[in-house]
């Protein structure tokens, strides 16, 4: 039955393709329904926001290890948000503190990385056309970027964008009284937000789809690159949790516009009792944090998959306990769903709670241990080749023991009262999940460069990026550690109203000036990325020599993805190094029977089965094209 | 001028950097080293990660040993001494971890950095040392959990009955504190009997009420309990008092609590601190509008007796302004009710 829906659905897509000779500016570029473009779109618009994002943290980074300095020269840009004096308005610093965090995790991790990949390799890898709904997958990019560019409006607004962290916890982002940037700013967050989940929905929609029912034939779970069961891992966190935060959402729209107390309550603010009452701010905390905590792993996932792949190929050397990987994979997963109230030990909600989310969030960390401890036998007694995608891997590993290890301090809640909030969780999650995750989407573009665009990016320029990157990311976020522990809290226009945190500007100045020079490293890769794709060197068609089935695709893959039949895969994904084969790889798509030299004893067996499935395809095939 | 020169400083520098860039290329083509795979390039990598290791290791243990002092704020209260500890505990594990597998995730790619002619070993899996490694952390964490409970549910018991109760109320941008005066009981509060001269929205037709006071400042005594009653006005704010290792969020419709017993004097932790200055203070921690950073209060640690001496010297808000009482006599809360009504239209 399989075989027959496989062969006739290539039939199908093959007449489908004669006709689509003729694709014009318009459906090539902009409203495309082919998954590698929808990628390429989703990564550029990714980096676009990746350096707005990061230039907000240059200008809030700006006020806190210089507090001191004239910031005249950016009125320009910034007008009236820059004082007489030239100063930066504390209001404004609040909304660079939340846009920047909105922008990276929604924007950049989210949609840049899962969007991309997801999109890119899914049927890449998994041998598949394109995504099971192309339509849907348009416009999941298109309601993104409708996101986008009413995010990028509401950074313009006179009152200023949103303001309230982040986590836009009402009242503050309810009352407009209570700070400018809850008015119009917020509403157009809300509105974003709203086509933001629309998107990721759309997006998620299709990737399980697609996981599930378009593999090539061979392609079975357990074969399914690590890459692959990553995205469909996210995509299932993704679409039960995205729908909780539009819940909050919306419930907030009620108590901002239409007068309900969903969450407000007892509010005395501008000199004036509101009528609200019966409301709880914790109720939306539960809410956003029920999308907040699974949405740290939907950001990391990927990453960590595209990891798997990078680090199997570069070491030369199968991925250690795929079984385990995989398990592990969907422990976190199940648990990412029931940890999120770590976030609100000392929120006021019940103390008994506290104790349940404590030993459940401490679970967790096991199944992320042993993916470390995974990779790093991987790396064991390899064949280590440092292509730049293979460093950037390896720097995600050291970003995610750091930032992982201090987790446990914070999953403890009597450990979590005294930093809660403070720069020691600014450290954590920094390091953890944006750097991670930054990582991981790094070395995912410089790996799957050559497939992209069928040129080489410039490895030493990879390099030197690499460097800089991987040092200052530890320069910024390891001294933050420091200042968390001494008490700084989050969120702090300045220092020196409180005596405990008056000390530290050497260290704050030195993050400052390490976090400048990081970002602006980061532009050594916009040149190498643009430079690359019209002027790097030509491509071979498996660069990397690696095993999965986007190396067997032409350079320049059409609509499609295949121009003959798609192949069949009779192998897991990480035959590397195997004992008597003669190159150090063996693709997906060679049959056992055509190893015999390096087949385990296992799998000769399995020779004969494959045997009489080959043999039965070619009937089938003989017999379909009779037909015709 | 100046920006001009600058301009053009840039401009020369960028293109030095391109020249660079397009050299070495044509040399990398010329000399065909793109085709070989270990090259310099891997080498210097592979030595790159033990120069990092070693480099940012001397740094990690050198600033982390040399400003102790300074990131380890003083402890003042009895629940703050155990978190500590099992701060430190969790520090020690998690720090051996951090070193042994970063040492490995750093040499691995020196040691078996790419060399022509060899070959990685197959090596797919070892469910044995799968298992120990799920294990050995599962068993690891759960020690930290269990401690770490038995401390929070200690720390989050209810209060001793004799606790001092003191009411901290957070509003845009600042602390007010009142105290429940001699019967330890504070009075009922509505937040629409708020005005300019009841800041806390006090019912004076509570009896409790009548011998509330305010106080410029938190005063407690050393070695008892005491009980903060927490509360905010209008948006999340959180009492963050760093020495006592408290934290609670204040949440506007739902009041919170934080009991804790502070072991040092105020002047106790100046000596300690050879800093004749120093205050126990109160910050914010829960980002609360453009004042976020500067809702201060102090908070003064007495010996129990000069604390029952200063409770016996403040005025109660009736005493400090009779007025205050008058107006809420008369069905004040419907009066009230009904202003609220008004103006929010």
């Amino acid at each position: 039955m399989a075989t027959a829906t496989v062969a006739h659905q290539d039939t199908a897509v093959h007449e489908h393709h004669e006709h689509e000779h003729h694709d014009n500016f318009i459906t090539k570029y902009l409203f495309t329904t082919d998954h590698k473009m929808i990628a390429k779109q989703f990564l550029v618009t990714g980096m676009f926001w990746a350096i707005i994002g990061g230039l907000l943290s240059t200008l809030f980074r700006l006020q806190l290890g210089f507090p001191d300095m004239n910031l005249e020269f950016l009125r320009p840009i910034l007008g009236g948000w820059i004082d007489e004096a030239g100063k930066l308005d504390p209001t404004f610093y609040l909304a660079l503190v939340t846009m920047h965090g909105t922008i990276m995790v929604f924007f950049v991790l989210t949609a840049g990385l899962s969007g991309t990949f997801s999109n890119f390799l899914i049927p890449l890898q998994i041998g598949a056309r394109d995504m099971a709904s192309g339509f849907m997958n348009m416009l999941s990019y298109w309601f993104f970027f409708v996101s986008g560019v009413i995010m990028f409006i509401s950074l313009f607004l006179k009152t200023g964008p949103a303001g309230g962290g982040w986590v836009v916890y009402p009242p503050l982002s309810a009352l407009e009284q209570a700070i400018p940037g809850s008015g119009m700013g917020m509403t157009l967050w809300l509105i974003s937000m709203t086509f933001f989940i629309a998107s990721s929905l759309l997006g998620g929609i299709n990737y399980v789809t697609t996981v599930i029912n378009l593999r090539t034939k061979g392609m079975s779970f357990s074969r399914l690159p690590l890459t692959i069961w990553a995205f469909f891992l996210t995509a299932v966190i993704g679409i039960l949790s995205f729908p909780v935060l539009f819940a909050a959402a919306l419930l907030l729209v009620f108590d901002r516009s239409f007068g309900t107390s969903f969450y407000l309550s007892d509010i005395y603010v501008a000199g004036e009792a509101l009528p609200n009452t019966g409301g709880s701010p914790v109720l939306y905390q539960h809410l956003f944090w029920f999308l907040g905590h699974p949405e740290v792993y939907i950001v990391l996932l990927p990453a960590l998959g595209i990891t798997s792949e990078v680090i199997a190929t570069n070491s030369r050397k199968p991925i250690f306990g795929y079984k385990a990987m995989v398990i592990s994979l969907l422990g976190i997963t199940v648990l990412s769903f029931i940890v999120w109230a770590h976030h609100m030990f000392v929120s006021g909600m019940n103390p008994f709670l506290g104790s349940i989310f404590m030993f459940l969030t401490l679970i967790i960390a096991v199944p992320s241990a042993v993916k470390v401890f995974n990779y790093l036998t991987t790396l064991w007694r390899g064949n280590l080749i440092f292509t730049p995608g293979m460093l950037f891997s390896i720097g995600l590993v050291s970003f995610f023991i750091s930032g992982g290890l201090t987790g446990i301090f914070l999953g403890n809640s009597a450990i979590d009262i005294q930093l809660h909030d403070t720069y020691f969780v600014v450290a954590h999650f920094h390091l953890v999940m944006g750097s991670a995750s930054f990582f991981g989407m790094m070395a995912g573009v410089y790996h799957w460069f050559p497939k992209m665009f069928g040129r080489m990016m410039d490895a030493k320029l990879g390099y030197i990026h690499f460097w800089l990157t991987f040092v200052g990311v530890y320069m910024v976020f390891f001294p933050m550690h420091y200042i968390g522990i001494a008490g700084f809290p989050r969120r702090y226009y300045s220092w020196t109203n409180f005596e405990f945190t008056n000390m530290y500007t050497d260290l704050n100045m030195f993050v400052s000036v390490a976090a400048i020079i990081t970002f602006a490293a980061q532009f050594i890769f916009i040149f190498n990325f643009f430079y690359s794709m019209y002027r790097g060197r030509k491509a071979t068609l498996n660069p990397w020599n690696s095993t999965t089935l986007e190396w067997t695709t032409p350079l320049h893959p059409g609509h499609g993805n295949w121009p003959g039949e798609i192949p069949t895969v009779y192998r897991w994904p990480y035959d590397y190094s195997k004992p008597g084969a003669a190159e150090d790889f063996i693709p997906q798509h060679i049959p056992l029977s055509q190893t015999p030299e390096s087949n385990l004893p296992h799998e000769q067996e399995l020779v004969k089965v494959e045997l009489e499935i080959m043999k039965e395809e070619a009937d089938l095939l003989v017999a379909n094209g009779s037909k015709h | 001028m100046y920006g001009f020169l600058i301009a053009v400083g840039v401009l020369l520098l960028l293109s030095v950097v391109w020249m660079v860039f397009r050299i070495q290329t044509l040399v990398s083509v010329v000399k065909g080293s793109e085709r070989k795979i270990e090259t310099t390039s891997n080498k210097v990598n592979a030595f790159l990660f033990v120069v990092f290791m070693v480099g940012s290791g001397i740094l990690m243990f050198w600033y982390s040993i040399k400003e102790f002092d300074n990131y380890q704020l003083p402890v003042a209260s009895e629940h703050g001494v155990i978190t500590d500890e099992l701060f430190w505990i969790t520090m020690a594990v998690t720090g051996v971890v951090f070193l042994i597998t970063h040492v490995l995730l750093f040499i691995f790619p020196y040691k078996y950095q790419y060399k022509e002619g060899r070959k990685a070993s197959f090596y797919p899996d070892n469910h044995k040392l799968e298992i120990i490694w799920t294990a050995v952390p599962g068993v690891v964490l759960a020690g930290l959990v269990i401690s770490g409970w038995m401390a929070w549910s200690d720390i989050t018991a209810p209060a001793p009955e004799k606790a001092h109760v003191v009411e901290i109320m957070g509003y845009q941008f600042a602390w007010d504190v009142r105290y429940p005066g001699k019967d330890n009981v504070l009075g009922d509060y509505d937040y629409r009997l708020i005005n300019a001269s009841n800041s806390h929205g006090i019912d004076f037709t509570d009896k409790n009420s009548t011998d509330d006071f305010p106080s410029p400042k938190v005063v407690i005594p050393k070695g008892e309990p005491v009980l903060f009653k927490i509360r905010a006005r209008d948006v999340l704010h959180s009492v963050f008092a760093p020495h006592m290792r408290l934290k609670m969020d204040a949440v506007p419709g739902m009041p919170t609590r934080f009991w804790f017993i502070p072991t040092k004097t105020t002047a106790e932790m100046r000596a300690e601190l050879k800093d004749p200055e120093f205050e126990y203070e109160i910050a914010c921690t829960e980002i609360c509008g453009r004042g976020h950073f500067s809702m201060k209060k102090v908070i003064e640690v007495v010996e129990p007796a000069e604390y029952q001496k200063w409770l016996a010297e403040q005025k109660s808000f009736i005493q400090q302004n009779p007025a205050i009482a008058d107006g809420q006599k008369v069905e004040s809360k419907e009066l009230a009710g009904i202003q609220t009504s008004v103006s929010n239209k």
